[in-house]
């Protein structure tokens, strides 16, 4: 299209970049921020620390047993991407290949989890789970982190399954593979992109998960983002710069595998899976 | 129906099996199962529970709770300080995407935005919360820049502003991301045929794109709202969460974990809960009034 | 007051050029369009001829050279300054709108008054057939009834020219041969010039006055559909013209006609361009290579289907050169039979096959 190059028009997409470059220069400062401070020897009244240390880490690994804590967190978060991905693919695989009555209640059961927040069901589910003798210990944490993980890999694999064309599956049988080869040999290798990018995202999710865990951990069950709420928020007691080395611990554990998630999906993709449904 | 039952000899009824493989109901259709099962055991059941359990309190009637709730001002006023914190952060971030979208989708490589953008939506509300309590702090590198125009300290920290500026950061790339991927659906043959029917830039963008969008910005608003309303973390580490930012959530947590009253904590996740069906409905409502449907341009 | 073009004598399009970082696109078109006329711009996918329609309507900006209405340069202006209507392939219509809101849009950009618009988009609406369909939304329309719809929309704002990008490619087989003659109707109605961009050689012999064969994003060829069908300026317009025997062959001139071999037969032919002479392309089409009793050229038939009055067939000659011909009686593969030419309908092409 010919552009229009009047000045109002030039001002504005002007203004329209330079919101989103202070914006992104904003996210970046405060990444940033952390991980200088977690550097600092002393960073008090000036652009930046005094010196610079890598000290804090160690500190901080021993008063936050960091160690136990990044053992629990991969624990829950091995388990969630387990139990997500065994419960979620294959009810996505019927959704998505099958038309029975009463299918669009079904997805929006599935749609539920997703959209109300964890804090709102969060309250009831735990008193629930506590009822159950399952709060306050891992079971109950990755069964609480599994109510929307479950629902996001159904909802992500639905699209994924329809658009493999079913022929292919039909020429399968034709050619005589049963239900278990049929698996094992066409759709395991068809659907292993799409289910490797669902995981990697409900990997991400349930790092960052903070609510839910928060709600059912007790005290040996805490994942990594919930040990740093509960540090912020004694901030004063603990020396922010421990804090901080926390922090950036936490920061790579996640950005490591959205960056290997991202490989497999677009950005975008992390938020319209919920758009494309909702929008039904 | 029972006439031809009757008159014809009926033609043997196919068995169970099949009249269910009929109806898509067959061996494939029970892999769902699991997966339902579970929601419900663990979505569907708790909310109920939690719904029965208000009407449960400790003491007094069945509606104890919730007369309690709107009758201390300690508790109903959280009400109103949610409000007045997710009402603008939604109307921001959704509002403010919306120029961002119409720009960025011109754009050629929007990957690299897009990445940066998703990296504070991974992180959680916990870290920047304990990234801008650094960087927002009385000697915190904001403050040094705006030192630098010569404007003085400005208060970002522990109080409502703090909250609001991490609702921003955080919710702003999901609603941005939303809305570009909305408006990256509306065919551009609509737009080009109508600036072919004369039509310059800012009717395109009031007669096409905006009733085109309309929909799209229901749910965006929608999600973006149900997401704010609900903040917790950010209102404890970045407010004052005794004073300004005494979010609803708060006091749903203490009900739950300071006072152990888990009838009264599910009385407030209840009315959490339907504050925001309210305004899910009144925004959905909203909605009906507009153009619904397809956005393309043409047949397929 | 009938919706009728806006009067104008001639568009001009001189050298006209778009490239896409370096890729060429287009290069230097030149090509004068009369009011009236109707132009088809032919060419296979990828040939710049819809490139030169969107520059045409100013969704694209050229990279060089100049479009004049009359005296007026018109390249620089925006495409809502430049009154053009236009019919996209997938119709763009709008899907919120109602179809009397779509048709009327360009009158409402244009600040027509609402009992004006009413009366134009009625009219727009019985030109193409559409009379009661006008409070329908255009998803409640069957594919027909929406490219009626974008028609209508283009003609309502009396556009001096009508751009049209392959307006029938969605429609089954059957619709668009109606939609054709429908379309033809509406440009003799209005009078505008239609500039229709297609890469079906039949619908543009039957649609246009003129048809401009495009080929990697220069003209080949400009001419009337009897022009281009009859002698084909180049062989690859003759390729895109349905002339499927192409062969190589040397060339010896002969006064006014040429002498050629195919397949080890002399032929005599019609030299098409200077000096046809040595290294040459024949090229003729299928309906021209008839089987005759004493035809110089033997094939061994290869493969026959009946077409209702006669029979399409391939065969091979002696020296392996495929064939394709037509025959009157009955012949099945195997059969040893000989072919015949009009020397008029033998082109010889200058040059070896590119």
């Amino acid at each position: 299209m010919v552009q229009d190059k009047s000045i109002g028009e030039r001002l504005w997409a002007i203004a329209i970049w330079a919101l989103v470059i202070f914006f992104i220069v904003n996210v970046i400062a405060t990444i940033a921020a952390v991980a200088v401070d977690s550097f600092g020897t002393r960073w008090f009244n000036s652009w930046l620390p005094v010196a610079f240390t890598t000290h804090w880490y160690k500190s901080a690994w021993d008063e936050f047993q960091l160690r136990d804590v990044l053992i629990v967190t991969f624990e829950v978060v091995g388990a969630v991407v387990l139990l997500s991905g065994l419960l979620g693919v294959p009810a996505a695989y019927a959704l998505a290949r099958r038309n029975f009555p009463g299918k669009p209640l079904i997805i929006v059961l599935f749609l539920l989890p997703m959209m109300i927040p964890p804090i709102t069901f969060g309250i009831p589910l735990a008193t629930v789970l506590y009822q159950a003798h399952l709060g306050g210990n891992m079971s109950g944490v990755i069964l609480a982190n599994l109510v929307p993980t479950v629902p996001f890999v159904v909802l992500v694999m639905i699209p994924f399954i329809e658009q493999i064309d079913p022929r292919i599956e039909a020429a399968a049988r034709v050619f005589g593979a049963g239900t278990g080869r049929l698996f094992m040999h066409v759709l395991v290798p068809l659907l292993t992109p799409g289910i490797l990018a669902a995981l990697l995202l409900v990997l991400v999710r349930t790092i960052a998960m903070f609510e839910l865990t928060f709600f059912t951990a007790g005290p040996d069950s805490q994942t990594l983002v919930v040990t740093l709420y509960y540090a912020v928020g004694s901030a004063g007691v603990r020396s922010n710069q421990s804090i901080d080395a926390m922090a950036v611990i936490y920061m790579i554990t996640t950005l490591v595998w959205l960056l290997l998630a991202l490989k497999f999906v677009d950005p975008t993709q992390i938020v319209t899976r919920v758009k494309r449904e909702a929008a039904h | 129906m029972t006439d031809r039952a009757i008159g014809a000899a009926a033609p043997e009824r196919p068995p169970l099996r099949i009249r269910l493989a009929l109806r898509d109901l067959d061996g494939v259709t029970l892999l769902a199962v699991p997966a339902v099962l579970f929601v419900l055991a663990l979505f569907v059941y708790p909310f109920l529970y939690g719904l029965i359990l208000s009407f449960e309190p400790k003491a007094g009637g069945w509606l104890a709770n919730y007369r309690k709730f709107f009758s201390e001002p300690f508790l109903y006023d959280t009400v109103w300080t949610t409000f007045r914190l997710a009402v603008p952060a939604t109307l921001i971030n959704v509002f403010l995407s919306i120029p961002v979208a119409m720009r960025v989708r011109r754009l050629q490589r929007r990957r690299v935005l897009t990445t940066i953008l998703v990296v504070p939506i991974t992180l959680g509300t916990v870290l920047i919360a304990e990234g801008l309590l650094t960087y927002l702090g009385p000697q915190g590198w904001f403050n040094r820049t705006l030192a630098l125009f010569g404007i003085g300290q400005v208060r970002l920290v522990h109080n409502y502003m703090g909250v609001m500026l991490s609702l921003i950061m955080s919710g702003f790339p999901f609603t941005f991301l939303l809305t570009l991927s909305y408006v990256t659906g509306i065919d551009p043959s609509l737009e080009q045929a109508a600036s072919t029917l004369g039509a310059p830039p800012r009717a395109r963008f009031w007669h096409i794109i905006m009733p085109l969008l309309a929909q799209g910005l229901a749910i965006n608003l929608c999600l973006s709202f149900v997401q704010t309303f609900s903040v917790f973390p950010s209102a404890v580490l970045l407010g004052a969460p005794a004073g300004e930012t005494r979010v609803i959530s708060i006091a749903a947590y203490q009900a739950a974990y300071e006072q152990y009253d888990y009838s009264m904590a599910s009385a407030v996740a209840m009315i959490m809960g339907f504050a925001q069906l309210f305004v899910i409905l009144l925004i959905l409502a909203g909605r009906n009034l507009l153009y619904r449907g397809a956005v393309g341009g043409g047949k397929g | 007051m009938a919706i009728a073009a806006r009067d104008f004598r001639e568009l001009r399009l001189d050298g006209m050029s778009r490239s896409f970082g370096t890729v060429n696109a287009l290069k230097s078109v030149t090509l004068n369009v009369k009011r009236g006329e109707f132009i088809a711009l032919l060419g296979p996918s990828g040939c710049g001829k819809s490139t030169a329609l969107n520059c045409l309507a100013g969704l694209l900006t050229l990279s060089g050279g100049s479009i004049w209405l009359d005296s007026t340069r018109i390249d620089r202006r925006k495409p809502e300054e430049r009154g053009f209507g236009m019919v996209f392939q997938n119709y763009a219509l709008f899907p919120h709108m109602s179809v009397r809101k779509n048709i009327g849009f360009g009158l409402a950009m244009q600040g027509v008054s609402r009992s004006d618009i009413d009366r134009k988009v009625t009219e727009a609406l019985s030109i193409v057939r559409l009379g009661d369909q006008g409070d329908k939304l255009p998803g409640q329309l069957s594919g027909g009834q929406q490219q009626r719809v974008a028609i209508a929309r283009a003609i309502v704002i009396e556009p001096p020219l009508v751009l049209m990008d392959e307006p029938l490619s969605n429609l089954d087989a059957k619709l668009r041969l109606e939609m054709r003659a429908e379309i033809r109707r509406i440009h003799d109605l209005i009078g505008s010039a239609t500039i229709y961009v297609t890469h079906d050689q039949e619908e543009a012999l039957s649609l246009a006055d003129r048809i401009v064969v495009m080929r990697d994003g220069t003209v080949r060829q400009v001419g009337t559909p009897q022009e281009l069908y009859a002698s084909p300026a180049h062989a690859d317009v003759a390729e895109f013209m349905g002339y499927r025997n192409l062969v190589k062959s040397s060339a010896a001139r002969s006064g006014n006609a040429v002498n050629v071999t195919i397949g080890g037969a002399a032929f005599a032919g019609t030299p098409i361009g200077n000096a046809v002479n040595g290294q040459a392309i024949v090229a003729i089409r299928p309906d021209d290579l008839k089987a005759e009793a004493g035809g110089p050229l033997a094939v061994t038939v290869e493969s026959a289907q009946y077409h209702g009055r006669n029979f399409y067939c391939s065969g091979r000659t002696g020296d392996g050169t495929e064939l394709y011909f037509m025959a009157d009686t009955l012949v099945a593969k195997g059969d040893n039979i000989r072919l015949a030419a009009d020397p008029a309908r033998v082109l010889v092409y200058p040059g070896a096959a590119s």
